[in-house]
């Protein structure tokens, strides 16, 4: 059993603000039904970029529920400037911690609403920079330097629990490790 | 809150009985069974009529019988054995969906002792491709390792028929019937295994105990190197406590054997039917014909297992799950995965597995709780609209 928070189990059996969201006018969507949790996130956004409901539709295991309810919660009232800067850590910290094997989770969460901000302002997301180590849940080499360098991780593994690339097939395996290597590296 | 306990594969209940059986050799009749004193000697005496009757479930010899700590041990002492038997065979052949015990251990042979390693795949039914395992045995395998039952979908491979064709071959075979023990007969005179594992949980006896059948004229070489306990075969003092135990469950579970293939099958064809019929988009993993009468292993679409886990958990409903997201990994489960289930319902697969303690009304109890809990998540699924998914 997962050492989850009361918190988040709170969060998982009464999630706040489910459904479709009427006259939403920006939406994001992050993961798929083969990486086994994904995240549609709703907002409706005022004339003055403020975020005045925001809902969820998810698929996933609880602390992916949770991440989703915590989000929505989280960035009800904040301008999109505001709320353009919320990390992951921000969603775990309202939920007293993930375990560290969910940590993707919250990061889906960020990535939702990065792609959310995106739609309303109507910039295209173009295709992601850098080149794509893991193949199985599409992440890049850039992506992978950056969750290194913001968290600290060490291991192949953390790198998998923040982002999953390597929890998949593991052919890139190697290759994380290489990147892990060069960050540490250059210090 | 009254426990609606569907996980027997994963464990059991220890027996009333077997408790009975044990209590006495917990407190005043410690002795040790290889003493010379009497003290010791009626130790010894309960720990023979505990190997017979463990011998007596399988139709083996009781000095076949090698008692170990788990399953675990008995598949890692078996495959070890058999590769000191043939130090110049470099082959090794199982299965895509064996349970760690085995699996892990044979990535370890080939990853750090160079083995080639041959892993048969399933059908989508979970069925074994018999072709390519009879055609991958060459002079040069050192043995062949399948489970007899499948522990998530309880999909059983034809046990019998492999054990012919090996022996034909002259090459070794070992069988992990910890899923099967007490669910299915077992005779080994009949099937000629070479080798085959048991646990002591899986069948009312408590966890720390497991056998290794090793048939007459195998030259076996110990995994555990220390006394004569075991015949030379398993050094360690006896967990003869464990073991008595053990030896009653036995005795149990051959008494129970039409039980569970009728009473606990019908349970589990009424549970299988209710949740059919009351949930759209589920499907039975597995084949539905060559499968243990006590295990159930469902899948949702569009909605995840750790979820369905965890509401059902809220409600007293202690069943497992092939998900991902439970056992740490991300991938859904290597049995579901090798079955190529889709990714529609393999994240959202739930097993429940019975025993003769379950009734028809905690049945009930599961579908009721059930509909609604698959309800809330698809009703949260960004992939499920008007019935189906999307």
């Amino acid at each position: 059993m997962w050492d989850y928070t009361d918190k988040v189990k709170d969060h998982f059996l009464k999630p706040r603000n489910v459904g479709e969201l009427e006259g939403a006018n920006a939406i994001g969507e992050s993961g798929s039904l083969s990486c086994g949790d994904a995240l549609k996130l709703y907002l409706k956004v005022n004339e003055n970029e403020r975020i005045v409901d925001a809902t969820f539709m998810t698929f996933g295991c609880a602390s992916a529920v949770a991440s989703s309810s915590a989000l929505t919660e989280i960035i009800k009232g904040m301008t999109l400037d505001d709320a353009a800067k919320i990390t992951n850590d921000d969603i775990s910290d309202y939920l007293g911690g993930l375990p560290k094997a969910k940590m993707h989770c919250s990061v889906m969460g960020q990535s939702a609403l990065k792609k959310a901000i995106a739609d309303y302002r109507g910039i295209q997301i173009l295709e992601k920079p850098g080149e794509i180590v893991c193949e199985c849940f599409d992440v890049t080499d850039l992506e992978i330097i950056d969750a290194v360098k913001t968290n600290g991780l060490e291991t192949t593994e953390d790198v998998t629990d923040y982002l999953k690339a390597g929890g998949g097939c593991g052919n890139c395996l190697e290759r994380i490790e290489e990147l892990i290597e060069s960050v540490k590296a250059k210090g | 809150m009254k426990i609606v306990y569907t996980d027997n594969n994963a464990t059991t209940k220890v027996a009333d009985e077997v408790i009975e059986e044990m209590l006495p050799y917990f407190g005043e009749l410690y002795g040790n069974p290889s003493s010379m004193h009497t003290f010791g000697d009626k130790v010894d005496k309960k720990l023979k009529q505990a190997r017979q009757r463990v011998a007596d479930l399988i139709n083996a010899d009781p000095d076949e019988i090698v008692f170990t700590s788990c399953g675990t041990e008995s598949d890692n002492s078996a495959i070890f054995s058999a590769i000191n038997a043939f130090p110049e065979k470099k082959h090794i052949i199982t299965s895509k969906v064996e349970h760690p015990a085995i699996n892990k251990l044979y990535q370890h042979l080939q990853e750090t002792k160079g083995y080639e390693v041959t892993f048969v795949p399933v059908d989508e039914k979970g069925l074994l491709d018999l072709d390519l395992l009879y055609d991958s045995m060459t002079d040069n395998t050192a043995i062949v390792s399948l489970m007899w039952a499948n522990n998530e979908t309880g999909v059983m491979f034809p046990i019998e028929d492999i054990a012919k064709k090996a022996g034909e071959k002259g090459i070794l075979f070992h069988t992990d019937a910890v899923q099967a023990a007490g669910k299915i007969s077992i005779d080994v005179k009949k099937c000629g295994v070479t080798m085959l594992s048991l646990s002591g949980h899986k069948i009312h006896a408590p966890k720390g105990v497991g056998v290794l059948y090793i048939k007459k004229g195998f030259k076996f070489s110990p995994y555990l190197i220390g006394g004569h306990q075991e015949k030379g075969r398993r050094g360690g003092t006896e967990n003869t406590v464990s073991i008595i135990g053990l030896g009653k469950a036995c005795e149990l579970a051959r008494e129970n054997l039409s039980v569970m293939n009728t009473k606990v099958r019908e349970l589990r064809d009424y549970l299988q039917k209710g949740i059919l019929e009351a949930i759209p988009g589920s499907s039975v993993n597995g084949d539905l014909e060559q499968r243990l009468p006590n295990t159930l292993s469902i899948g949702f679409d569009a909605v995840e297992g750790e979820s369905i886990l965890l509401m059902l958990d809220r409600d007293g409903i202690c069943a497992s799950s092939g998900s991902a997201c439970t056992s740490g990994s991300l991938e859904p489960s290597h049995v579901l995965m090798a079955m190529k289930v889709p990714f529609k319902s393999a994240h959202g697969s739930i097993r429940f597995s019975l025993s003769h303690y379950n009734t028809k009304e905690e049945m009930d109890i599961i579908i009721t709780t059930l509909v609604p809990v698959i309800q809330t998540l698809r009703d949260m699924s960004p992939f499920w609209k008007d019935g189906k998914v999307i």
